[in-house]
């Protein structure tokens, strides 16, 4: 509430600068409560390590050594794996097809793109695994029509394609607004001097798209590392993932005392995601003066 | 790209909530008022009350529960064990509400409802919950002993000593097919992996997550030369039936059952046999066999949560379970309930749902504990490597 107040007392012709950072004030809270809290809760268990026979709890790095081994390092690269590959194959696809829309005579093809991009990114979730199986799964439409052997669907690779699915839309609604800021005069003098078309994109377009390109990469990554119920409900554990794993470890009828190490693997996706970041934060400010 | 920058560390965030949400869940502490002095209007603390004579005769328990007047239940599917029927039941019987709530959990989620809702109002009364969760419940001193009025019927290895823990209805691995579909459905384990199955033998979940289908392991393991000391022929012959391609990953459910997409799957016998009516009514013809060559049986249990927001109400529901009507409508959902055999002794089985039961031969073995502990170990460092690829 102190916001309003603030502003309004503020004296015309620029606000003093020192009380600037008022504004984010609710933003920090919110920040500070929903994710100040659970980091803090995720780290503290993550290193307590709770001796299973005596039930004394004690701090150490046990469960981070475990979270590094075996079944879960293998579901943490099989996860950026995964995610790698739609995130590049979802960029690759959806700049594409950003291209060719807008660069399209019909606006209302435009518009219904990009519409329907808006609500397929959105779509994803166990309806979206199941109207896949009833697709291409064991007896799906299309198997079954096809001739299609069992098992198409239920791998990697087909768990790649369903999250194409939410990602290529998703990589259109990122990158078609860096694509409509490439002006058409910086092609007209390009053209003017000489360049051919393959030299524009070399030297002006991809330079200039690069952070939006970027940024659609992250996004997607870390939309497709993420991804729980999708996987769950379609390729339960054939495929690893770390979403996976920290669920079995988590809730379920079977193992027991295995929360912390649940801890354990979610910091290390904190960590790979922050990885992810730190690659694209420098790049994107070197090249991002362009679209202003 | 600003926005992508927040809409990632939105997703970040909503990451991190999730990833803790069980540690962070929202407390809105409300002790029930009635909760500590419920039953002393009998004279007695229902919260310390170990058997209805210490209420002065179940009458005087009903008498207590009904004052409080609620139950509040968790994890308690209505088409499992057929407890829809026997929530109704209860109700109609003594008058008083039950709120269910998240009829899906599964037992981790209940120990976590107890421990972190303690002293609140919506805190689970009773719980549900497999075997080794019993044990390590009771070991970390979550419940309260109480003793049923038919406690000497149950079996001296199906119930902790004081009552901390009393095991209720059970069943073994079977086999469920859809005979319309498939011409001759498997009978063992060693017929699953026959090329005609191929892409088509489910599991109800995960072994590593779902306990019916790490009994599902246990006994494959069990047809294939292991033991309660050794899974790992279990996770060998999984690794064979993914090689072979019959291995399906799709968990099975009603819904999928009925797609057609999970053919054949391997879960609990009083699943299995439970979908087979209402299959029928979709065209489907699913037949339920428990296979001769892996036979592994095994019981779910009961507790009382010590800190139960209505405990009278809680011991009159286990009074009601480990009646003869309680265990019948158990076996009405073709679950076999532990009182079974004394049932059969002293002829209050409900003889018609008995013989609805799918057949079976021999006695069943139980491993112990340590047993247990150890397969799942096994298990969860070596289930991802045997079916994934």
């Amino acid at each position: 509430m102190t916001v309003p107040a603030v502003t309004a007392a503020a004296p015309r012709g620029g606000r003093p600068r020192s009380k600037n950072w008022l504004g984010a004030l609710p933003l920090l809270v919110v920040t500070a409560v929903a994710f100040g809290i659970p980091a803090l809760t995720l780290l503290a268990g993550a290193f307590t390590v709770k001796d299973p026979a005596t039930k004394v709890s004690s701090f150490g790095t046990a469960n981070l050594a475990r979270s590094l081994q075996g079944p879960y390092l293998n579901a943490l690269l099989s996860s950026v794996q995964l995610s790698a590959v739609v995130a590049v194959a979802a960029a690759v696809a959806g700049t594409f097809l950003a291209q060719a829309v807008i660069t399209s005579r019909f606006t209302a093809l435009r518009e219904a793109v990009l519409t329907f991009s808006g609500v397929l990114s959105n779509f994803g979730g166990v309806p979206l695994a199941f109207i896949w199986i009833a697709t291409l799964g064991n007896s799906g439409v299309i198997t079954t029509a096809l001739g299609l052997g069992p098992g198409v669907l239920y791998n990697f690779w087909g768990l790649a394609l369903v999250y194409m699915y939410f990602s290529v839309p998703l990589m259109v609604l990122v990158v078609t607004p860096a694509l409509d800021g490439l002006r058409p005069q910086w092609r007209e003098a390009a053209q003017n001097n000489g360049a051919t078309t393959w030299q524009f994109w070399r030297y002006v377009g991809i330079p200039v798209l690069t952070p939006a390109l970027l940024g659609g990469l992250v996004l997607l990554f870390g939309g497709a590392f993420a991804a729980y119920a999708t996987a769950y409900a379609m390729v339960g554990s054939t495929v690893p993932l770390v979403t996976l794993q920290i669920a079995e470890a988590l809730t379920g009828d079977v193992l027991i005392g295995y929360e912390n190490v649940a801890l354990a693997l979610s910091l290390d996706m904190i960590v790979i995601a922050l990885l992810v970041m730190a690659v694209y934060l420098p790049l994107q400010k070197r090249s991002s003066r362009w679209l202003r | 790209m600003i926005a992508s920058r927040v809409r990632f560390a939105g997703l970040a965030a909503f990451l991190l909530v999730g990833a803790t949400a069980c540690g962070a869940a929202p407390t809105t502490a409300a002790p029930s008022a009635g909760a500590s002095d419920g039953g002393s209007a009998a004279g007695v603390d229902a919260r310390t009350a170990t058997s209805a004579a210490d209420f002065g005769g179940l009458d005087k328990l009903v008498e207590a529960a009904k004052k409080e007047g609620k139950l509040h239940v968790i994890a308690l599917p209505p088409d499992w064990a057929n407890y829809g029927k026997i929530i109704e039941a209860f109700k109609a019987k003594y008058g008083i509400e039950i709120e269910s709530e998240t009829p899906d959990a599964a037992s981790a989620d209940e120990i976590n409802a107890v421990k972190t809702r303690k002293g609140q109002d919506r805190a689970p009364d009773v719980l549900d919950l497999g075997q080794s969760f019993a044990i390590s419940g009771a070991a970390e001193g979550l419940f309260a002993p109480y003793k049923v009025e038919t406690w000497d019927k149950i079996p001296e290895n199906q119930k902790e000593a004081s009552g901390l823990w009393f095991n209720d209805y059970g069943g073994y691995v079977s086999i469920g097919c859809d005979a319309k579909k498939i011409a001759k459905c498997p009978e063992t384990y060693a017929d699953l992996l026959k090329p005609e199955y191929k892409g088509k033998v489910a599991l109800n979940g995960n072994p590593t997550k779902s306990g019916s289908a790490f009994a599902g392991v246990y006994a494959a393991a069990l047809a294939n030369g292991g033991s309660f000391d050794d899974i790992q022929p279990g996770l060998d012959f999984f690794k064979k039936l993914k090689e072979a391609g019959n291995f399906n990953p799709v968990e099975t459910t009603p819904a999928t059952i009925e797609k057609g997409e999970t053919q054949i799957s391997l879960d609990w016998d009083y699943n299995n046999a439970a979908y087979a009516p209402k299959m029928a009514e979709k065209g489907l013809d699913w037949k339920t066999v428990i296979p001769s060559d892996g036979k592994y049986f095994q019981l779910y249990a009961q507790a009382i949560n010590k800190d139960a927001p209505h405990p009278a109400a809680a011991r009159l529901w286990q009074e009601f379970l480990y009646s003869p009507e309680g265990q019948n409508l158990y076996l009405g959902g073709f679950a076999r309930p532990v009182l079974l055999p004394a049932m059969k002794a002293d002829g209050t089985v409900d003889a018609a749902a008995e013989a609805n039961l799918p057949p079976v031969e021999g006695e069943p073995t139980f491993p112990t504990e340590a047993q247990v502990n150890k397969a799942k170990e096994v298990l969860a460092g070596g289930w991802g490597a045997a079916v994934s690829g």
